[in-house]
């Protein structure tokens, strides 16, 4: 073993349940980006998610079930990084406030939470990556999931990367920064009131007049994809994992082969 | 007014589905936010001053006892009287009291937000005493007998065409071919119509913004002066404020309005900030004979020491609903209390019940937004997962979601199961859309498919692939 791959963070990725339900090429990109970045992916085959379903429902005992497998699942890495701002806000802005009076695991989440990232901001604020490889011909949108931008301070970041795509063009949507109305059980608990907040994103969207849509967090894309397909639009739409990681030659997120 | 909060979603659905409210509540989003922001922006030390502001209050509250008594003997020194009442219905029945005593046939309001909490204007009329809004919303919805649907724009579900044809129908001694077409001739006109009430009216009451220890005054910000000829021509004064409006000095009062006016509505001040204390002395130029305040508690005081606290921070400022993607959707009635938006998803429960109002704290997307611009830096999400929580452990939530909840768990809590399921279900539901790449309809997802089409899994799971690239992988290294 060289001294090189002794120095390699070793990072722990958290792969979020959609994305592992319904869109590995984002686990993959993701692999990719963290490996090119100089990283030593692993994935640990006990997680399953970051339990946010339950914690804001109200379930604090299944909530803090969750949280501990996820912390026993993870905890020996230098890094644990998620493809999604909601996730990783999760992991490390929500763990440590579930153990409030319980030292020894409250002091476990600490450590854990403090080593928990988003991808993209990753890759820029911790392996100060600055560009990447990948091309991508036409014009992107980028929302701003909700978590990411104001739990975790993601949006230049991913702006800034995306610059570096070769063949790319970034069209401003107008509040870009404004919630997509998916908001996990709240789209099937309220579907009309959600149904009417992405009515008005889908509209900021076409106006921008860009060909793909694309987004940090496979939930609010999943929502967004949803209603463009429903409005008859064309517009592709993907994670910002697949275009900086140049994996964005298979169908588009709900487009299928046929 | 009526607390319709459990039929929130009957109300949300109406409220989508009314064109006028739809384009009245296109107004809230593109007057509030752009004002708001260019305020911030221009004032370097907001932020700074947001943490000034929320250390006072949590001061103050951490202290509520001592700064109440303090204020009470100050405004008893200046002549006022302070009255405690515990509940609405207290506080009611010394209002009415007060009143009575000075005979009083009309009152002039101005704009206050716990006088429609505690149902005010309703009663006193059932007590053959008539209430006269002068606040140009408050005084629109009085005609129209609604309540605010927003807390500093009561009217702002209200198209300036309602308007018109409210003031054309009530205003009827009036010449019906004059031009109302601008908002100024909208306000002009209820300027003219409330002059002659405000002569005629022998008590006035108003809210407070702040009521300050220091030196037992009382503060209301306004931009339409109303509140000063309210306060200032009646015989008898009331004021009428919740126990947490409490600030310790002139100087922290201070601090807090230079957050307050820049959240609302994008001013660095309101218009007018009025300070009273006590009744007219002698020398005044003007002035009321007597001055009373009303303390009223209704439920603050059981938010002490919980979890619900910080909410007691609110200056009602409004920014949390002008910036909320919910209420952009529905507005403020829907909430069906007298507090909408975020901080009514918050407040509510406390005020009337949880089980009544259970749907507030549920209907949020937690997009944080309302944190993100609260000027007292209140969390409302946290607090909404609060009620969450206590709903949950209450078993106050339906059935299906429940146990929808805790069958995903179960699966959630143990990986191998976890594993095992996602394996088997997610490739055959991947087979079932058939290539296409989505669904129109699916069973058990009517909620999502009835607005929008459903991406569909697209093979094995991003586990299985990688457990077979691991394997792949090692059976080369071997
Ligand atoms: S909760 Fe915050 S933003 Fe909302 S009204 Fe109160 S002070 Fe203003």
């Amino acid at each position: 073993m060289t001294e090189d791959m002794m120095k390699k963070p070793r990072v722990g990725l958290f792969v979020t349940c959609l994305v592992d339900l319904f869109r590995p090429a984002v686990g993959f990109a993701s692999v990719k980006l963290l490996e090119e970045a100089g990283c030593e992916v692993e994935v640990p085959m006990a997680q399953t998610c970051c339990g946010q379903p339950a914690y804001n429902s109200g379930d604090r005992a299944d909530t803090i079930a969750i949280a501990k497998n996820t912390i026993e699942s993870f905890e020996e890495y230098d890094y644990i990084v998620a493809p999604s701002g909601s996730c990783a806000g999760m992991l490390r802005k929500h763990y440590p406030g579930l153990f409030k009076g319980d030292a020894h695991w409250e002091a476990r989440a600490a450590a854990f939470s403090a080593k928990v990232h988003e991808l993209v901001s990753f890759l820029v604020d911790v392996m100060g990556v600055d560009r990447v490889t990948a091309a991508h011909s036409g014009s992107v949108t980028y929302h701003d999931s909700c978590s990411g931008l104001r739990e975790l301070g993601i949006r230049e970041q991913p702006r800034r990367l995306l610059a570096t795509v070769s063949g790319l063009k970034i069209k401003e949507m107008r509040d870009a920064d404004v919630c997509c109305g998916f908001g996990g059980t709240f789209c099937v608990k309220y579907p009309d009131i959600s149904n009417r907040i992405v009515e008005e994103k889908t509209a900021n969207i076409r106006a921008a007049g860009a060909d793909t849509l694309i987004a940090g967090d496979l939930g609010c894309l999943m929502n967004m994809a949803g209603k463009l397909q429903r409005e008859g639009s064309d517009i592709e739409v993907r994670h910002v994992a697949e275009v900086l990681a140049g994996m964005d030659d298979r169908p588009a997120i709900g487009r299928g082969q046929g | 007014m009526q607390i319709t909060s459990p039929a929130f979603k009957e109300n949300a659905r109406a409220a989508l589905a009314d064109a006028q409210l739809q384009k009245a509540l296109g107004n809230v989003r593109e007057g509030f936010i752009d004002k708001r922001q260019r305020a911030v922006d221009a004032l370097p030390e907001f932020d700074a001053l947001r943490d000034s502001a929320r250390s006072i209050k949590d001061h103050a509250l951490a202290h509520l006892d001592l700064y109440l008594e303090a204020y009470e003997k100050k405004v008893t020194e200046a002549g006022g009287h302070v009255h405690w009442a515990e509940t609405g219905a207290d506080a009611r029945a010394i209002i009415l009291e007060i009143c009575r005593a000075a005979g009083a046939r009309t009152v002039t309001k101005g704009k206050s937000m716990i006088t429609e909490e505690i149902e005010l204007n309703h009663f006193l009329e059932k007590e053959g005493i008539r209430p006269v809004e002068t606040d140009l919303g408050e005084y629109i919805i009085q005609l129209r007998r609604e309540s605010p649907s927003h807390i500093i724009a009561p009217a702002v579900h209200l198209t300036k065409e309602q308007v018109e044809a409210d003031f054309r129908r009530m205003h009827d001694h009036l010449p019906f071919a004059r031009d109302l077409s601008e908002p100024e001739s909208l306000l002009n006109e209820a300027r003219r119509v409330l002059r002659a009430q405000y002569f005629m009216a022998d008590v006035g009451i108003t809210g407070a913004n702040f009521l300050v220890a220091e030196t037992g005054s009382s503060v209301i910000v306004t931009n339409e002066g109303n509140g000063d000829l309210t306060q200032i021509l009646p015989r008898v004064h009331v004021v009428v404020a919740s126990i947490e409006k409490i600030v310790p000095t002139l100087e922290d009062m201070g601090q807090i309005l230079r957050v307050l006016a820049r959240s609302a509505t994008g001013q660095d001040m309101s218009v007018y900030t009025t300070v009273s204390t006590g009744p007219r002395r002698p020398g005044d130029p003007d002035g009321p004979d007597e001055y009373h305040v009303v303390l009223v508690d209704n439920g603050r005081s059981a938010m002490l020491g919980t979890e619900f606290q910080d909410m007691l921070r609110c200056i009602r400022c409004g920014a949390c609903m002008n910036h909320c993607p919910v209420y952009h959707a529905v507005g403020g009635h829907a909430y069906g209390s007298v507090y909408p938006g975020p901080m009514g998803a918050v407040l509510t429960p406390s005020l009337v019940g949880v089980d009544k109002a259970g749907h507030l704290p549920n209907a949020s997307t937690f997009c944080g937004r309302c944190e993100a611009v609260c000027p007292m830096r209140i969390p409302l999400p946290k607090m909404m997962r609060h009620w969450r929580e206590r709903e949950f452990s209450r078993g106050l939530n339906p059935a299906t979601q429940r146990y929808g909840l805790r069958a995903w768990a179960l699966f959630a809590r143990h990986p191998r199961l976890y594993r095992l399921a996602t394996a088997i279900a997610i490739p055959a539901l991947s087979l079932f859309s058939a290539g296409k790449g989505r669904f129109r309809h699916l069973p058990l997802a009517g909620g999502w498919t009835k607005h929008r089409d459903m991406p569909a899994p697209e093979g094995r799971t991003f586990m299985q692939q990688w457990r077979d690239r691991d394997a792949l992988k090692q059976g080369g290294q071997a």
